[in-house]
């Protein structure tokens, strides 16, 4: 495995220096360098420090491992690949994401999985471990978001506005919803033994990545939110 | 090259700042680090920091940082100045020559006192006098710019990155308990002295990134109060709103940030405590005027204090760190941890959700 230092290196040095490193490598003293891994497939990388903004941005199939936290728009617009943060992250992960798979083991901050979307055999999925900030699922089109809730600070599981402009997709809410409003133009419904099938193979991943165990995280009921096809989002903001 | 007034500038920009609640004052060189990794965020048109506690053999004056655009006009600022204060000290700000800062104008500071006769003659309290001489400089006397009148705090700003911006203006030398940082992008139109970083009235300053949507709104509202918006660049009025809401209608902190970045109609309607709903509702019907609208994340510095506080959307990355007795800001998680790579404690508030740090009573 190769090591990279990236300290005192600037975004554009610092990325070339990966796309240049073996296959495997491990990145240290990162702090705030942006677009790291942008668009890359083969490669398998972990990163010890704060990675910058856009992280795995446009992946097609590489793996990333952050062993903290992460910034903002961690997989913007990605296509494959998994991206495992092992803290939290900032606003916006998974934002327009549409193949590959995000597990995030603490909280996301706003709009997580915005104008996610799928097609055919693409569909990404976006697990969080803790809870959400406001308007989750923004305009979701496609693709899956889990949220377990295992945070323990007292927080609803989702902040304000959840799944505002959902068309598509599913959410997946773990436990309770005390203190959680939707919308009307989204249904939310207990999460039915055919839903859960969906998201099971997300979860034991996610127990494998941080040993955790499956059956205490299925053990609770989830309640899953789809678009209502009969009242759909319309007009949001303008009459046009 | 046309300046901000001519010309508006919308702007994305990094922000950052660091207390010490105990007090404990600190040179500007960790401030200038934490900016470092959000480099990106500026393009070299606008840097500024504000420090507090930094004058304390001067702590019973207010201290006026001005830009000149040259000796006639310094001269005639002077002659105002005398008419209105006893000026104790003045002289030039100490810079610092770098190629990566050019075209300075003249950078003044005077440490001042009212006129006592003068301010009972006009009737008001010695910080309405100040502001009201602030307000009369900057659109009176053309090429003269107050940019700091606060006591024992002082802002500093230049066009430039704001790590050049630092090493120009020599922050290594002052210590300070506060200090807050800004790396501005203005996006359409160059950028200006007069038009970087914070925006100081009295003791308050504010670094915002984001972008005002309803300036022009609160622009003309706070109009009707005197206070007068010479730069045309929206955070020049979050400074004034705020000095309008806490100074003159004694608003908390908590209330202007109700004010500011009001709670939605649907959310106020759903708050469990009934007291908070009718607070809030209070809030948003007296003040309307004043509710900015559009993405912000900003610091509000204080005499003993600062306030963070993104919009109600959250349209800006702002995260929060506390470690012993200081507590750290920036609008990425990374330059917090230029600043105390271990702290353990960090999160990002909510929008429209004040962080309120008070320094300990007497510790400033």
């Amino acid at each position: 495995m190769e090591r990279i230092n990236a300290y005192g290196l600037d975004f554009k040095a610092l990325n070339e220096k990966l796309r240049q490193a073996e296959t495997n490598c491990a990145m240290e003293n990162c702090c705030g360098q942006r677009f790291l891994a942008a668009g890359m497939a083969d490669t398998t990388l972990s990163i010890s420090g704060v990675p910058g903004n856009a992280l795995g941005a446009y992946l097609n199939g590489a793996q990333i491992t952050v062993n903290g936290n992460a910034q903002d728009a961690v997989g913007d617009t990605m296509n494959a690949g998994r991206i495992v943060i092992c803290g939290s992250v900032g606003d916006a992960v998974g934002y327009a994401m549409r193949g590959g798979e995000i597990f995030v083991r603490q909280n996301a901050g706003y709009r997580a999985g915005i104008h996610m979307k799928a097609y055919r055999d693409k569909v990404p999925a976006l697990v969080i471990g803790g809870r959400s900030g406001s308007f989750l699922g923004e305009y979701q089109a496609g693709g899956r978001i889990v949220v377990l809730g295992l945070h323990t600070d007292g927080k609803p599981i989702v902040g304000n506005f959840p799944c505002t402009g959902l068309h598509g997709g599913k959410v997946f809410l773990r436990g309770s919803l005390r203190g959680v409003r939707f919308p009307p133009q989204v249904n939310v419904m207990p999460a039915a033994a055919q839903d859960l099938a969906e998201i099971e193979p997300l979860v034991n991943t996610f127990c494998a990545l941080f040993s955790l165990d499956t059956a205490e995280i299925l053990g609770v009921p989830f309640t899953v939110v789809t678009p209502n096809h009969e009242n759909p989002f319309r007009q949001m903001y303008v009459a046009n | 090259m046309k300046k901000e007034g001519q010309i508006r500038i919308p702007a994305g920009c990094a922000i950052a700042a660091v207390i010490s609640k105990d007090g404990n004052r600190m040179t500007g060189e960790a401030i200038i680090d934490a900016m470092r990794p959000m480099h990106a965020r500026s393009n070299g048109l606008g840097g500024g920091f504000a420090a507090y506690g930094i004058y304390p053999q001067y702590r019973d004056f207010y201290a006026f940082h001005l830009f000149f655009d040259n000796r006639a006009v310094r001269k005639d600022c002077e002659a105002f100045l005398k008419e209105r204060f006893e000026l104790v000290h003045a002289e030039r700000i100490p810079t610092r020559q770098t190629p990566a800062i050019t075209d300075e104008p003249m950078i003044w500071r005077y440490f001042a006192a009212p006129l006592q006769s003068a301010v009972a003659a006009m009737q008001v309290d010695e910080k309405e006098y100040v502001m009201r001489a602030v307000m009369e400089i900057n659109t009176r006397l053309p090429g003269s710019y107050v940019f700091s009148s606060g006591k024992n705090m002082g802002s500093f700003k230049a066009v430039g990155y704001p790590e050049d911006v630092g090493a120009f203006y020599r922050l290594e030398d002052y210590e300070g308990y506060c200090w807050t940082a800004h790396g501005r992008y203005p996006t359409n139109t160059p950028g200006w002295w007069g038009g970087a970083h914070p925006f100081s009235l009295l003791d308050y300053s504010v670094v915002h990134n984001g972008e005002i949507s309803s300036y022009d709104a609160n622009r003309r509202f706070m109009e009707m109060f005197g206070y007068k918006c010479t730069l045309q660049t929206d955070t020049e009025v979050i400074t004034y709103i705020l000095d309008y809401l806490v100074r003159r209608q004694g608003l908390t902190l908590k209330e202007a940030a109700a004010v500011i970045a009001a709670p939605f109609w649907s959310t106020i309607e759903h708050k469990a405590d009934a007291r908070e709903r009718e607070t809030a509702a209070f809030l948003r019907k007296v003040f309307p005027s004043l509710l900015i609208t559009g993405p912000f994340s900003i610091v509000l510095g204080f005499s003993g204090g600062l306030m963070a506080l993104n919009d109600r959307l959250k349209l800006r990355s702002m995260v929060v760190g506390e470690q012993n007795d200081k507590v750290f800001i920036a609008s990425e998680e990374a330059a917090i941890r230029v600043m105390a790579p271990d702290v353990e404690k960090i999160w990002a508030p909510a929008g429209g959700e004040p962080v309120i740090v008070r320094v300990k009573e007497g510790a400033y």
